[in-house]
């Protein structure tokens, strides 16, 4: 069995900054990636795809492969197409690579798992042709498949950002119907201080906001009552906006409100978690190195709260070196003085976040759906039937779960979690931290049982 | 090109091999991201769900979220996490097939 | 807030024995925990059993067979008042066997029981070749399995969900996220919940499953009860593929395997483990070789709630009349008894079921 000082689960900035920089103090590293290429979703495929087609991306995509030629650096392995499916004591991660499963023992576990989209069940959403946005981007990035037809739905910097690609691509969007109001707008205005000190993410969304204009792609703000319709596929957006009703007619709707931390590693070995209510999730407790509340495990980047690639590439550092400096490479001396520089930077980078959260909400109609609405795409379940197991008495997710199996799905629980939080808190009139989440348990992700088999060291049964 | 496609391929001039869905012979981009070559040939529904049998697609195309399972060689697999390889047989899921 | 009965944990233990007593006219109080509280209610295989019970107490067998007799009407009235299937299939079920001598050994063991229980114990074994026209995936490795007609299995989370549903409808009143601290009794029981909550009835019933570890000693019981992990497995969805349960695997209504289940004496820790769901896995290939591409979605430790001789405990307290004790690892076989049966016991009727053998007092020496 492999066994590393440090194990690293995520090759995006987060874990990429981390592996090198820990490298570097002299410590044995592996990350353990599930896709093929390193990057993580921001920076995905960056490698191969920068010279493709790298004007269309930005500048900001490109800057990834500094990142990912750190991975060549000394002391580095990098597991591509592993998927880690338990991290059990030890600690010892269980995973797949090509069909097989394997351990690894470290002396420290990094988390790096980044962040999911925040789910958006609005009727209609789960008909083939309905994507997140940033399905939408990494199809563009990865592939290079454009949608011929599509509509943007909700807000936020990245809906901006991947209309801005698609008109650089020759595709533009068909219509964006954006969510945030007028006074979402206002009351962001609470925060301009810290906007203007990170003047650049704002001059940067202005830039793109002139691209989509001079493209003549149609935008709706304040945009409520959204259903997307079509048999057996999706084929129009309806919505209302300042009174009007409009039905807008495509093959593609790119859906997003947001992008929340993917916690279920975390989840999975009990790291105590809060309701963090600026950006409406859960967030992992962490101190200021990022380590948790259990032994010999970190985390780093989106998922310990969202702040986008550059604060996750510095959060992966200041993690790196706290977890040298516990495994004796480095003096606590050395830690603080070079966790100084990056703290600095990284407050910097963050200065926008409670403008840009403000000023762009997850839109209220998604985060308490009608009662038809299904919020659990794996089960199937709605929002009205979360809504009757309260009635049932159901006070947490792990109840609701058992009663109508939101959450037993595939995806466990990660596209329904945070919605039947929400839903329960309100109907029982509890905090989101006193209603809890899901208690998520291995496999992280689905393993044949042929593949867990082969794992076995026990003699057969049938002998 | 085919203009009546949900999608387009930037990348059309790639090497392409022969791939079967659902007993649809199709020609798609060699070590291409599966998902998005199959929606790049016009495929939209990859499988039916075991609950009630609605169709379904790629949502996430990031490993997290399970709709666009496919069945290779008898193991239901995330189309969004598989590479494009030569004389791949692909099906949609059986549970969802009844 | 007053009652007849106060039941100290709403699982289906709990549950059945309200909905019974509800249906005798009594005024229930159901306090429940939280929604992180261990829950063998939740956790569970689902099997409604026979085989294998009491090989050392008779009388336990026979009380497993009352139930799985009872379960029927018990799942029809359910279901007729509330919509809800619990899902229940009693065409039998299946001991699998990887060697003959394993099988033979509990062929004489079985026929022991059988003579005891006047013939009344309805089995038959099946080699590979007819175990394989019952059941065509299953592997050459089984050399052959008990297959015996008074088993079967229901959902049991949809029997818990249709018990919540109807113990309300029939007028009890359950108090979700309580934790019972203190019961007190003068004339009658005063039941104090941590967030101050108190509930007063002429009964207490403690159905609380590894609750009644610390509460038990409270009431005047030794509860010598334990907690004994077991991690079971869950597949994704697939085509119907086994046909009756047997305790390596079963087909849940919904079309995932279930994959049971390890017995480890690990205290309260209800994790899964590597090891744990990789020798479960290898198992239930060797018996259903098909399995082996089937995708694991889920899996859990569940703990079982179990007393020195694994038989169940029906007890009232000496020290606290009034005050009952029930528990029990059956809790899904024995439902149909306890919503049926049980309450005739705790009302002292002329049907109360003989229960002197399930007493603590086998454990007072």
């Amino acid at each position: 069995m492999a066994r590393v000082d440090l194990a690293i689960i995520g090759a995006g900035p987060a874990g990429m900054a981390a592996a090198q920089l820990a490298a570097g103090k002299g410590l044995s590293v592996c990350i353990l990636d599930e896709q093929p290429r390193a990057g993580g979703q921001i920076y995905r495929d960056v490698d191969r795809v920068a010279p493709l087609r790298g004007d269309l991306l930005g500048k900001e995509y490109i800057e990834g492969r500094a990142l990912t030629a750190g991975l060549g650096a000394p002391g580095i392995t990098h597991l591509a197409g592993a998927v880690v499916w338990a991290i059990e004591e030890g600690p010892r991660l269980a995973y797949t690579q090509d069909g097989k499963g394997a351990l690894i023992d470290a002396r420290h576990v990094l988390l790096a798992t980044g962040a999911l989209e925040r789910p958006m069940p609005l009727p209609g959403w789960t008909l083939p042709g309905v994507m997140t946005a940033g399905a939408g981007q990494i199809l563009l990035k990865q592939s290079g498949v454009m949608a011929r037809r599509a509509v943007l739905v909700g807000s936020g910097p990245l809906l901006y950002l991947i209309a801005a690609q698609m008109v650089r691509a020759g595709t533009p969007p068909l219509a964006m119907v954006e969510t945030q109001t007028r006074g979402d707008f206002t009351g962001a205005l609470r925060h301009i201080g810290g906007a203007l000190r990170g003047w650049r993410y704002l001059l940067k969304g202005l830039g793109l906001l002139n691209e989509i204009r001079r493209a003549g792609v149609v935008r709706h703000t304040g945009a409520h009552g959204i259903a997307i319709t079509g048999e057996g596929r999706a084929e129009a957006v309806e919505f209302t906006a300042f009174g009007r009703a409009h039905r807008i007619a495509c093959d593609t709707v790119f859906l997003h409100h947001g992008v929340v931390p993917n916690t279920q590693a975390a989840r999975s070995v009990g790291v105590a978690h809060c309701w963090n209510t600026q950006q409406r999730c859960f967030v992992p407790e962490l101190d200021g190195w990022g380590a948790t509340s259990v032994g010999c495990l970190h985390i780093a980047g989106d998922g310990a709260g969202i702040g986008g690639a550059k604060v996750a590439a510095l959060a992966g550092r200041l993690a790196a070196l706290d977890i040298a400096a516990r495994l004796e490479a480095i003096d606590a001396t050395a830690r603080d003085t070079e966790g100084a520089s990056l703290r600095r930077a990284m407050l910097s980078e963050l200065a926008a976040r409670p403008f840009l959260d403000a000023a762009y909400p997850p839109l209220p109609e998604a985060l308490a759906p009608a009662d038809k609405t299904i919020i659990c795409r794996c089960e199937e379940v709605t929002a009205g039937d979360i809504r009757g197991y309260a009635r049932l008495g159901c006070i947490g997710p792990n109840q609701t779960k058992a009663f109508g199996r939101a959450g037993m799905g595939p995806c466990q629980g990660r596209y329904c979690g945070l919605s039947v939080t929400q839903i329960l808190a309100k109907e029982n009139s509890q905090s989101h931290d006193a209603t809890g989440y899901y208690r998520i348990r291995p496999p992280l992700k689905p393993v044949t049982l042929g593949e867990l088999a082969a794992m076995d060291d026990a003699p057969e049964a049938a002998e | 090109m085919n203009n009546a496609l949900p999608f387009e391929d930037l990348e059309a001039g790639r090497a392409r091999v022969a791939v079967s869905f659902g007993g649809q012979d199709l020609h798609l981009p060699e070590g291409a991201n599966l998902a998005a070559a199959l929606l790049g040939a016009g495929i939209t529904t990859f499988r039916h769900t075991p609950a009630s049998g609605a169709p379904r697609g790629p949502f996430c195309m990031m490993g997290a979220c399970f709709d666009c399972l496919v069945e290779v060689d008898g193991v239901t697999r995330q189309a969004c996490m598989m590479e494009v390889s030569d004389g791949l047989v692909l099906d949609m899921p059986q549970a969802g097939e009844r | 807030m007053e009652a007849d009965y106060t039941i100290i944990g709403g699982g289906v233990v709990g549950l059945s024995v309200a909905w019974g007593l509800l249906n005798k006219g009594r005024r229930v109080i159901v306090l429940d925990g939280d929604d992180g509280s261990f829950r063998a209610s939740r956790g569970n295989f689902g099997l409604v059993w026979v085989q294998s019970k009491g090989m050392a107490q008779p009388r336990y067998a026979r009380w497993s067979q009352t139930s799985a007799a009872a379960w029927r009407g018990f799942a029809d009235t359910l279901g007729d008042a509330t919509g809800r299937d619990v899902g229940l299939e009693q065409n039998g079920g299946y001991d699998l066997h990887f060697s003959e001598e394993t099988l033979a050994a509990r062929v004489r063991d079985y026929e022991g029981l059988k003579s005891k229980l006047g013939g009344d114990y309805p089995y038959e074994v099946l080699g590979h070749n007819a175990l394989r026209k019952q059941e065509p995936a299953i592997g050459p490795k089984v050399v052959g399995a008990i297959l015996h007609h008074q088993d079967g299995h229901a959902n049991p989370l949809r029997l818990l969900k249709a018990l919540a549903d109807d113990v309300r409808r029939r007028g009890g009143q359950v108090l979700t996220g309580k934790m019972v601290t203190d019961v007190t009794k003068a004339d009658i029981f005063t039941v104090t919940c941590a967030d101050g909550t108190v509930v007063k009835s002429a009964k207490v019933i403690l159905s609380a499953g590894l609750g009644a570890m610390t509460l038990g000693p409270k009431l005047g019981f030794i509860a010598p009860i334990r907690a004994q992990r077991g991690q079971v497995l869950i597949t994704e969805k697939l085509p119907k593929m086994i046909n009756r349960p047997s305790l390596v695997a079963r087909q849940v209504d919904e079309g995932g395997i279930q994959i049971g289940a390890t017995n480890e004496e690990v205290g309260l820790d209800d994790r899964v483990t590597q090891p744990g769901l990789s020798g479960l896995a290898a198992e239930a290939i060797a018996a259903f070789p098909a399995l082996a591409r089937a995708q694991l979605v889920r899996s859990w430790g569940a703990l079982r709630v179990l007393s020195p001789d694994g038989l169940p405990i029906y007890q009232q307290s000496e020290t606290m009349p009034g005050a009952y004790l029930v528990t029990c690892h059956s809790g899904i076989t024995l439902a149909a008894a306890h919503a049926t049966l049980l309450p005739e016991w705790l009302e002292g009727t002329e049907k109360a079921p003989d229960l002197e053998v399930f007493s603590e007092q086998r454990f007072a020496v």
